[in-house]
């Protein structure tokens, strides 16, 4: 069977166990993301100081892959520039569209590459994303907020 | 396995050419998403490259012996597809996209009333009227109302849904008034598989004056329909979900109504004089087509009509019946399953729509799909009737005559499946 391929251990672990979820303040900016297609959504607050993402809070409902892509992403962005953590998530984006065909670099993705086997499933894609579009969108309204 | 008698023979499934290959893994395909779209028979898709290969010409214009031909396939499709639905004039069948634009061609003629002129009155909607749903409504026959009551000022009003997945008829004396001008309701639910009493119903909104349009996309395929014993004014289904081709769909309306009403889409073969200044307009059902027609499509649609009446109507509706009283019985069994719908097979259609404890539709979809197994996951374009059930997603499976016993078998197999997997037992 191909579902442990997508599956994988650290993705169900971020499912039962999500990271950094509820919604905490303060926070600069607030948005609600929907997959209009299956109904699952997200509502994400991010808060800056400086240049520096200090915290990824969000509310959440959807399958294990929304859900678990959700805990990953904010591990990953947490604590980093706002800088680093965009090419972390073009680095993300980039596995995504690969439908399975490159090789994930672990020092960038960390828990995040245990989502190649996504990726060869299209209808799937966008629930990987769902949180995904959702930081990079709060981020950008909390640069705006503070510009 | 025994079969049961009102079951059709599993035969039936050589006629359709995709259900005999293979997918994830080299697993046989077992197809339950049928009120997505059908699977179509060899005899579908023989009388459209037939068409194309013998036939194909723009239909009403030129004077060559295609175009001869091709019209005179395309209006025998239409005499066909009538005589299905138990329409006895051919004029009444509009050939649309699909049941989608069949509504809408109903609520924009409606709200191009108000600039039609008075020979287009009676379907003039505005403050102070209402238009009456149901919560259980596919989007698409939601939300062209939605719209015509934003354009209008008309108020949109519904019936309400019971925990059993009926509709709640307790306020219908209220919901049914005099203000009430149109009554849009659907034959049988997308998601419950619930058939609502439309006679009842339709006799209180005609006792009102409403016009009642039914959104039968999901009875047409699977229960003999018969217009004129509905009583309804419209009704709208598409040729994709009833082993037609993609592309093609029927809005049929009672005549005097239709050549009343203001045109929808607007252009080609569908305009009588054109000027500079102004055009006048065909009657129907040539009003509401405008531009070159799907003909190979209509075609198509026929053979599937054709392909259903020899089979017979009432023979589809039992083996369907007797799949979906199986089938409600298998998954009645599982534990953590919750049915969304009537959980009896009376005055229900085949659609099994549930959720499972701690494992997300999409999860669930993804188990079945790696045995082989297409179901529907997600709201299946009725958000409205899942968050009345709590349910932010659903998985559906939905039946047609090519399935079978073992089908449902290996659905509830899988469940039990994806059950393990995740480890909710």
């Amino acid at each position: 069977m191909q579902l442990e391929s997508m599956y994988q251990e650290i993705i169900l672990d971020h499912y039962r166990r999500p990271h950094h979820k509820g919604l905490r303040e303060p926070y600069e900016a607030e948005v609600h993301h929907v997959n209009p297609t299956c109904g699952d959504e997200v509502t994400l607050r991010v808060h800056l100081v400086g240049d520096v993402i200090e915290d990824v809070s969000y509310e959440s409902l959807g399958c294990s892959i929304s859900q678990a892509s959700a805990s990953v992403m904010s591990d990953l962005v947490i604590g980093k520039s706002v800088k680093d953590a965009m090419t972390i998530g073009d680095e993300f984006l980039a596995l995504m569209q690969s439908r399975g065909s490159v090789e994930p670099d672990e020092d960038v993705l960390e828990d995040a590459v245990a989502f190649v086997g996504v990726s060869k499933y299209p209808a799937r894609i966008k629930c990987a994303l769902l949180g995904w579009m959702a930081w990079k969108d709060a981020t950008s309204r909390a640069l705006e907020t503070a510009s | 396995m025994v079969a049961l008698p009102a079951l059709l023979p599993e035969e039936l499934k050589k006629d359709f050419p995709i259900l005999s290959r293979t997918v994830r893994g080299g697993r046989p395909l077992i197809y339950l998403d049928s009120g997505a779209t059908s699977q179509k028979p060899r005899q579908v898709l023989d009388a459209e490259r037939e068409f194309y290969e013998q036939r194909n010409a723009a239909v009403h214009r030129g004077a060559h012996l295609l175009a001869e031909e091709a019209t005179e396939a395309f209006e025998g499709a239409r005499a066909t597809i009538a005589h299905f639905i138990g329409a006895t004039d051919v004029r009444e069948v509009v050939f649309t996209k699909n049941a989608t634009e069949s509504i809408n061609l109903v609520a924009y003629s409606l709200s191009n009333a108000a600039t039609s002129g008075s020979s287009a009155s009676r379907f003039l909607v505005g403050p102070g009227d209402e238009i009456l749903v149901t919560e259980m409504e596919h989007h698409a026959n939601l939300v062209p109302w939605q719209q015509l009551c934003q354009r209008t000022g008309a108020t949109l009003r519904w019936f309400g849904v019971t925990d059993e997945g009926r509709l709640d008829l307790s306020q219908i004396d209220e919901l049914i008034n005099e203000r009430t001008k149109l009554v849009a309701m659907t034959h049988q639910s997308n998601v419950l598989g619930t058939v609502l009493p439309v006679q009842e119903i339709a006799a209180k909104a005609r006792a009102a004056g409403a016009l009642i349009v039914l959104d039968a996309a999901q009875s047409v395929p699977h229960i003999p329909v018969d217009v004129a014993d509905l009583g309804v004014d419209f009704l709208a289904f598409s040729g994709h979900k009833m082993l037609g081709p993609s592309g093609i769909g029927v809005l049929w309306g009672r005549y005097d109504l239709l050549a009343a009403m203001p045109p929808f889409i607007t252009g080609g073969s569908m305009i009588e004089v054109v000027r500079m200044e102004a055009t006048t307009f065909m009657p129907p059902p040539q009003r509401f087509e405008a531009g070159v027609p799907m003909t190979a499509q209509a075609v198509g649609l026929a053979a599937a009509c054709d392909y259903l009446t020899e089979l017979g109507m009432d023979r589809v509706a039992a083996h369907e019946h007797a799949l979906t009283e199986y089938g409600l019985a298998k998954l009645a069994e599982i534990p953590g399953l919750r049915l969304i719908g009537p959980s009896t097979a009376e005055s229900r259609g085949g659609t099994l729509a549930f959720v499972v404890d701690g494992v997300h539709s999409h999860d669930l979809g993804q188990v079945l799909d790696e045995l082989g197994i297409a179901v529907r996951v997600g709201h299946h374009c009725a958000w409205p009737l899942h968050r009345r059930f709590q349910a932010q997603a659903t998985t559906r499976a939905s039946l047609y005559l090519y399935n079978t016993l073992p089908d449902l078998d290996a659905l509830a197999d899988g469940v039990r499946e994806a059950q393990k997997f995740f480890g909710t037992v």
